[in-house]
């Protein structure tokens, strides 16, 4: 592992070490390039991490308080917490489920294809489908997607038997047990999935892709990593020309030290990405950096989501196995015919008799509800993950008067519902409904979304640098040397899992900043 | 609560209901314990009279007739350790068991079902209802005991997982086929 200096101004900061940092680390090392990763969180090594799910949450989650306003479910029911995402080493790779699906085509081109829809601000993405195709092959491979690269698929557990049935008996044809960044195979020094039923709780074998030990170790054999857990970046800094020349930031101990740098990488993930950049607003910057536009922050998504729990006469036992053990893709191309834009995916869910109580239906009590809940271990489950239209006013803002321990301003996060996110939800719970009315369930239940697992949007990629933050390659449009890198720089969010996506562009920007460099671009 | 203490002991599951409870002074406190002495749980900051109160509330607000009083009480001991730490905490829940018992003019674990449901109606935006309610929710199915009887297994690691106890035992569907999910390696 090396240990850069403070002042050395050769090195590319990475800050983030989930999906995004983690991987864009690794490939830059790879490369020859010396970079520093600085990641909020603490080192916590997967054979420490938690079957079970408070503990676990507490252990790996990003606690800091937030704030919520807008008229989404979550504002109500989670207020001081908008979104579920980790802040540890590795990010939210360590409690991500491993569903890793490529965008459509057509989803890149989301303007053109849905057309003008009021209240939308959707754009085209500035690149296509057929110039990602090769870094998805890459990100495959390296993540270990099933159904890529000769990988089998993982076997289907109780969850998914019963959402097999239900869905093809109602006619669905795309349904199996996915593509997924876990082993079914031992692969890459990694063993194959144990069906531990813990995957939102970190995958204590390992069989599930995280940078934590993947990336990260993979880089460091480079001995060219400088990872600093637990600091935590306040402030990007730059100098009289705009560039930016360093980031301050608070070490273990707390003490705030200032690390010089060439190139400088935001993979915060989407509601601490932009809030870094507004919160280093300057003289020369006064609303933010990289936000010339006012597009900062703004243009946030988190997919259209929910789920249909579903009570069956015998028992499903759905918590065995892997958590999201398969999906139907009939739903996910555009068909306007349904009354929406857009498509969604369905893919099975479970939770744990904890998380269960404080998701089904939060705020609920009485008879009813504990009914429901003691329907338990009948129970089949799925999530709904959908595309939702960006909106210009949803988004991450300052707040007005908190602050963190730092002394910076925490963030508040806005989001109204679209009334394209809206009718597709609605259409999703009569479906998801339908599957298991299909196989004899005698109370289904349509649950609101989670706080959101899935963040993006906020610095988005665009054409022109009027609307959006960073260029097709996530270099800001108007500082050379500072990119985005993680899932905020996302166009439209499609109807996938972003971290695929996220993964394939951040190996992509990896060779578009070693050409730069090489060429002294940077 | 102590809880060593109270796992020692030999709990029936599936007693159901809830059965009647009495308030006890010891000579190290104030106690609160199942009149047929399955259970007890010492008091450190909550009066007898509000803890029971709040023990029938947390069975009203969850009712689950296949748990016994023992695993509420679990709750309304997190909400003593609580009401110890902070003096605000312990006035919102004497004030706020006091307005149950109020409700109808008689002490609330003497309401039928019905009228403990309205008593807890006229209260839900109170923020004592929503933090009882959310203590709840946290503490009694945060309970390995409580998961047994839901049929929760837990943690699974140290069992080598499910993949050879019964992640597919799945028999009252067929299987779907190989191509949509592949036999295990
Ligand atoms: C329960 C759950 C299930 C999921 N399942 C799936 C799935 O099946 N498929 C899928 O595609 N996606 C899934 N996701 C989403 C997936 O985890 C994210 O898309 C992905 O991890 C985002 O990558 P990222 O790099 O943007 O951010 P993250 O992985 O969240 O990493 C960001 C990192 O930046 C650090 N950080 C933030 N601010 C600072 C700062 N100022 N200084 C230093 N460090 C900082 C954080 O601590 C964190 O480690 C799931 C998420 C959750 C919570
Ligand atoms: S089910 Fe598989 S992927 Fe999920 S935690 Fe267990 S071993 Fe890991």
């Amino acid at each position: 592992m090396a240990n850069y200096e403070l002042n050395d101004d050769s090195v590319v900061v990475v800050i983030g070490s989930g999906a995004g940092g983690g991987t864009l680390a690794n490939e830059l090392c790879q490369k020859g390039i010396s970079v520093v990763l600085l990641e909020a969180g603490a080192r916590v090594e997967n054979d420490a991490f938690i079957n079970d799910e408070w503990n676990s949450f507490l252990q790996l989650a990003w606690l800091d308080k937030r704030t919520t306003s807008g008229n989404w479910r979550v504002a109500k029911d989670f207020p001081n917490l908008p979104a579920w995402i980790c802040k540890t080493v590795g990010g939210t790779t360590t409690h991500w489920a491993g569903a890793s699906l490529r965008f459509q085509e057509h989803e890149f081109k989301a303007r053109t294809t849905y057309g003008e829809i009021q209240g939308a601000s959707l754009l085209d993405w500035p690149l296509t489908l057929a110039e990602l195709e090769p870094y998805y092959a890459k990100a495959e491979d390296k993540m270990g997607v099933t159904r890529t690269n000769g990988i089998p698929g993982l076997p289907g557990n109780n969850n998914f038997k019963v959402l097999y049935n239900g869905a093809t008996r109602i006619g669905y044809q795309k349904v199996n047990t996915g593509h997924m960044a876990i082993n079914s195979r031992p692969r890459h020094d990694r063993n194959s999935c144990l069906q531990l039923g813990f995957c939102f709780q970190g995958c204590k074998s390992g069989a599930k892709w995280s940078t934590l030990y993947t990336e990260i170790p993979a880089a460091e054999a480079t001995g060219r990593l400088d990872l600093r857990p637990q600091s935590m970046v306040l402030q990007i800094q730059h100098d009289d020309s705009g560039k930016v020349t360093g980031v301050l930031y608070a070490d273990q101990d707390g003490k705030q030290q200032l690390q010089k740098a060439r190139v400088v990488c935001v993979a915060c993930n989407s509601i601490e990405s932009p809030r870094l950049l507004l919160n280093s607003a300057s003289a020369k910057y006064p609303d933010g950096l990289a936000n010339g536009s006012g597009q900062v922050g703004r243009n946030y998504m988190r997919h259209v989501t929910g789920s249909v729990y579903a009570i069956f006469d015998r028992p499903v036992r759905m918590y065995r196995g892997t958590t999201m053990a398969g999906i139907i893709q009939d739903e996910n191309g555009h068909n306007p015919e349904r009354g929406f834009a857009g498509g969604y995916e369905l893919e099975t869910l479970a939770l744990g008799l904890p998380f269960m109580a404080a998701f089904l239906e939060p705020g609920a009590w009485g008879r009813q509800f504990a009914s429901m809940m003691e329907g338990y271990e009948n129970m089949a489950g799925m999530w709904i993950v959908g595309e939702d239209m960006p909106q210009s006013q949803n988004g991450v803002t300052l707040h007005v008067s908190e602050k963190d321990d730092h002394g910076l301003p925490i963030p508040n996060v806005h989001f109204d519902d679209h009334v394209n996110d809206v009718a597709m939800r609605n259409h999703a719970f009569k479906q998801g409904r339908a599957v298991y009315d299909a196989v004899g369930a005698h109370t289904v239940w349509e649950t609101p979304p989670y706080p959101s697992t899935h963040n993006l949007g906020t610095n988005r990629m665009s054409e022109k640098p009027e609307d959006g933050v960073v260029n097709k390659w996530g270099q800001s449009h108007e500082i050379k040397n500072l990119f985005i890198s993680d899932g905020s720089q996302f166009t439209t969010g499609a109807a996938e899992n972003p971290t695929l996506t996220i993964v394939t562009l951040a190996i992509r920007q990896a060779d578009y900043l070693a050409e730069q460099m090489g060429k002294n671009e940077i | 609560m102590d809880q060593t203490e109270l796992t020692r002991r030999d709990f029936l599951e599936g007693t159901g209901k809830a059965a009647g409870v009495m308030v006890v002074t010891l000579a190290t406190g104030t106690a609160l314990m199942a009149s047929d002495g399955a259970w007890a749980m010492d008091l450190r900051a909550l009066s007898g009279e509000t803890a029971e109160t709040l023990l029938r509330m947390t069975r009203a607000l969850y009712p689950h007739d296949m748990l016994s009083d023992q695993y509420y009480a679990v709750v309304v001991s997190a909400l003593d350790d609580e009401a110890k730490e902070s003096g605000e905490v312990a006035a919102m829940m004497k004030d706020g068991a006091a307005s149950l018992d109020a409700a109808f003019g008689m002490p609330f674990s003497q309401l039928s079902e019905g009228n403990q449901v309205l008593a807890l109606q006229s209260l839900e935006t109170t923020p004592f209802f929503q933090k009882v309610r959310a203590k709840v929710v946290g503490v009694l199915y945060n309970n390995p005991r409580v998961w047994q009887a839901f049929g929760y297994e837990g943690a699974s690691f140290d069992e080598g997982g499910y993949i050879e106890r019964g992640f597919d035992d799945l028999a009252w569907l067929p299987n779907p086929p190989e191509d949509a999910s592949p036999a295990k390696a």
